[in-house]
């Protein structure tokens, strides 16, 4: 006789499915690593691959030598973990501090908490500031995207356009002055500047962040909130003083603001998980990430911006409830 | 083009499958044996009126609704009863049941068995009531809770909006959809009826736009009758439950563990029109109904008008015999049905389908971490938080789960149809209903 299985509903399943989740966010990195292969050459898929085989092997090796249970490196989330640890730091970056970066992050950001879906900080972003922390020097020289056609041992580094605004401003230039100087916003849009691998071109960013909204990974609200803060918050300082503040175009499309909104800030095991609650989660990384890059010490916070707004997500999730049927809609409701 | 309205919060939209909805509905052949559970309602069981070996025709009163909440049972087949014991149904348990061997089909001659439309309504809203109950009654969509309790307006309170389901959101079930398009003027007679019993003026009947047929049926039809408006509304599961239907159509919303009377609206099924229509109009009590028997190996997926108590096998074989590779036979649709143990169990007055599932659909995938993706919030229709309540009753913090309003869940499975984890939400969140509800009634005791 036919067995029966004997189960309660629902007896069909969407199938969704964690690891299509966690590779969705892998296909919409790949323009921006397209991008960074072009324009820091053999460097960038050293970084990458080193950066996401050691995530990958600490996440097993936590897993089968001190859990000792479940072996889930498929899952993907290390993989991302590894991408976008990846696209944090600049593409010359000695590769045994790319090993202590993925030791950071798998280690003590993701599997001393307990693993996926228990950490309180973004991996990749605790990870970048470890090593910002540890290796100032290393962390902050960022080699011109130039591409393949350099021999890699004469890469020439320079300053990023926010460290360059920053040093300006502070040693009594003026924007305009220091305009000139810097690269135009279509070359910022592209990618043809200075900065960490995956940052620099905003436009495949967002071409990664329209693919994952419109595959419902993550939902609008966080990056644009965060967006709309800075252009706003940094539009208000501008327009009070346009030659000691840069403009808010140049916030936008600058610095791992791109990157953090769109890919950082959404992880969804570290953001907020009601829409009320994930618009005032990004107002509060784009407002911090613009009070440290203009003053703050260092010249870039988003990653900063998003980790201290990581602190404050379990907060954020018990005062915004979803809007219960029957009830009139309220934003806060406190318990 | 006009938009269709939906319910606000949540949803989801699963595979319809609607298999058999061009099938037209069937007559099954009357069983040898019929097995009539007593507890065929919601509420308190009904209690024999008969004994073995007595004689009984169709329609002959066997079970009376005693409390407040019940519904009386009638034989569905002329025989001897056989006896009256224990046996298993579609709940999983062993409940009372009284098992009917069939000797011909004589029915009571009360009953008005032609075909003929009776349109003219004469009795009083109290004497509809009264007729209603006496035929045992129950909502047909599944819930089946006893129809006259719900026309029972209570003082002080005034019913505005009449609203049929005909929305049948489950994906597979078309039962409610032949209905409508093969005794769509008995429905809207039914409906006549029910808004006389209400003293309503105003119906609406909700039907989603998968059903573009019955939407035009009825509209053709519902023209002869002031008053009948036909909606056609989007596709969203569960459309189909009581809170959301109410919502979709006069967008107002029911306070949380209150009924749908507090906002003036009064909801019953397509099918418990027809059944309406027949008891009032024909003395016809509840004896059959229709079954949607489905799947996706079922070789003639089909819909029969059976007899209540006949065993489930019966239908299977009338839709060619059970496939091969049969996993799960549920009852009922895939998100809200109920699995049954075998195919002996039999039909009772709230199954609207069965659902044969092939092996590689019936088991359920290894679950996975909670990575707070919220798709749960996002697609629960209630504004509820599935993931934490399910987290709270697994901690067995049931206090804090009816702080955050578990009762309110309706059990529709959005959440764990949604949940990339494969996490078994609404298995914690029943466990956590169930704990509270005892809680509660332990409150209201002491």
């Amino acid at each position: 006789m036919n067995m029966l299985t004997v189960s309660a509903s629902p007896h069909i399943h969407g199938d969704y499915l964690t690891k299509k989740l966690m590779y969705g966010v892998v296909y919409s990195l790949v323009p921006a690593m397209l991008v960074s292969l072009y324009f820091f050459g053999f460097n960038a898929l050293r970084v990458l691959l080193l950066s996401v085989f050691f995530s990958l092997l600490f996440e097993w090796l936590i897993q089968k030598y001190l859990i000792k249970g479940p072996i889930s490196i498929t899952d993907g989330s290390a993989i991302v973990t590894g991408i976008l640890l990846a696209f944090n730091v600049p593409s010359n970056l000695p590769a045994s501090m790319i090993i202590v970066g993925a030791l950071v992050a798998i280690g003590i950001a993701k599997m001393s908490f307990g693993g996926l879906g228990k950490n309180i900080f973004n991996p990749a972003l605790v990870a970048r500031v470890f090593l910002l922390i540890s290796f100032p020097v290393e962390m902050t020289s960022w080699p011109k995207p130039l591409g393949f056609t350099k021999n890699l041992s004469d890469v020439i580094t320079g300053p990023t356009p926010l460290g360059f605004v920053k040093d300006g401003i502070s040693s009594g230039r003026n924007i305009s002055e220091l305009a000139a100087h810097m690269p135009s916003y279509i070359q910022d849009l592209l990618g043809q500047t200075g900065g960490s691998l995956g940052e620099v071109s905003a436009i495949t960013l967002i071409i990664g962040g329209i693919y994952l909204i419109w595959k419902k990974i993550i939902s609008w609200e966080i990056p644009i909130s965060i967006l709309l803060t800075v252009v706003v918050f940094s539009g208000i300082l501008w327009i009070i003083d346009p030659q000691q503040y840069a403009d808010p175009v140049f916030q936008l499309l600058t610095g791992g603001l791109m990157l953090g909104a769109i890919f950082m800030a959404t992880d969804m095991v570290t953001s907020p998980m009601t829409k009320g609650g994930q618009l005032v989660f990004g107002f509060g990384v784009g407002l911090l990430t613009i009070l440290i890059r203009v003053w703050g010490a260092y010249p870039e916070g988003v990653s900063f911006a998003i980790l201290l707004m990581n602190a404050v997500v379990p907060l954020i999730n018990r005062g915004f409830k979803p809007k219960r049927f029957g009830t009139k809609p309220c934003l806060i409701t406190l318990t | 083009m006009e938009i269709l309205k939906t319910f606000a919060l949540g949803g989801i939209h699963p595979k319809e499958n609607k298999l058999s909805a061009n099938v037209p509905i069937e007559v099954l052949p009357i069983p040898k044996q019929v097995i009539v559970p007593l507890g065929q309602n919601l509420g308190a069981p009904s209690q024999p009126v008969i004994k073995r070996g007595d004689k009984l025709k169709v329609g002959q009163l066997i079970g009376k609704g005693m409390s407040f909440i019940s519904a009386d049972l009638h034989s569905p087949v002329s025989g001897t009863v056989l006896k009256i014991d224990n046996l298993l149904d579609s709940s999983g348990f062993h409940r009372p049941a009284i098992v009917i061997n069939v000797e011909g089909d004589e029915w009571a001659e009360s009953i008005d068995r032609t075909d003929n439309l009776t349109t003219k309504i004469e009795l009083s809203p109290q004497e509809i009531i009264e007729k209603v109950k006496k035929a045992g009654l129950v909502g047909m969509g599944g819930a089946t809770f006893p129809t006259h309790v719900k026309l029972m307006v209570p003082s002080g309170k005034t019913v505005e909006y009449l609203i049929i389901n005909g929305v049948e959101c489950e994906p597979y079930l078309t039962a409610d959809h032949r209905l409508m398009l093969e005794k769509g003027s008995e429905i809207l007679i039914g409906t006549k009826i029910l808004m006389k019993a209400l003293k309503v003026n105003k119906a609406v009947i909700g039907i989603e736009n998968n059903k573009p047929d019955a939407i035009n049926h009825l509209s053709q039809l519902a023209k002869k009758h002031e008053g009948i408006n036909v909606r056609a509304l989007q596709i969203k599961y569960p459309q189909g439950g009581e809170k959301q239907l109410i919502k979709a159509i006069t967008n107002r919303e029911v306070p949380s563990a209150k009924l749908p009377i507090e906002v003036g609206c009064v909801v019953q099924n397509v099918g418990t029109a027809l059944a309406v229509y027949e008891a009032v109009q024909k003395n016809k009590p509840l004896i059959e109904r229709i079954v949607t028997v489905t799947g996706k190996a079922v070789k003639k997926p089909s819909n029969f008008k059976v007899r209540i108590g006949t065993p489930i096998k019966q239908l299977i074989e009338a839709a060619e015999g059970l496939p091969e590779n049969t996993g799960k036979i549920i009852g009922g649709g895939p998100m809200m049905g109920k699995t049954l143990q075998s195919p002996e169990v039999p039909i009772v007055k709230g199954s609207s389908g069965i659902l044969l599932m092939k092996k590689e659909e019936s088991y359920r995938q290894i679950e996975s971490p909670c990575i707070r993706c919220s798709k749960c919030i996002y697609v629960c229709p209630m504004g509820l938080e599935p993931f934490f309540l399910s987290r709270l009753s697994k901690l067995a913090k049931f206090d804090m789960a009816e702080k955050e309003i578990i009762m309110d869940c309706i059990e529709c499975g959005s959440c764990q149809y949604t949940c990339p984890a494969y996490i078994p939400l609404l298995d914690y969140l029943r466990l956590g209903k169930a704990k509270v509800a005892t809680a509660i009634r332990t409150r209201n005791i002491t």
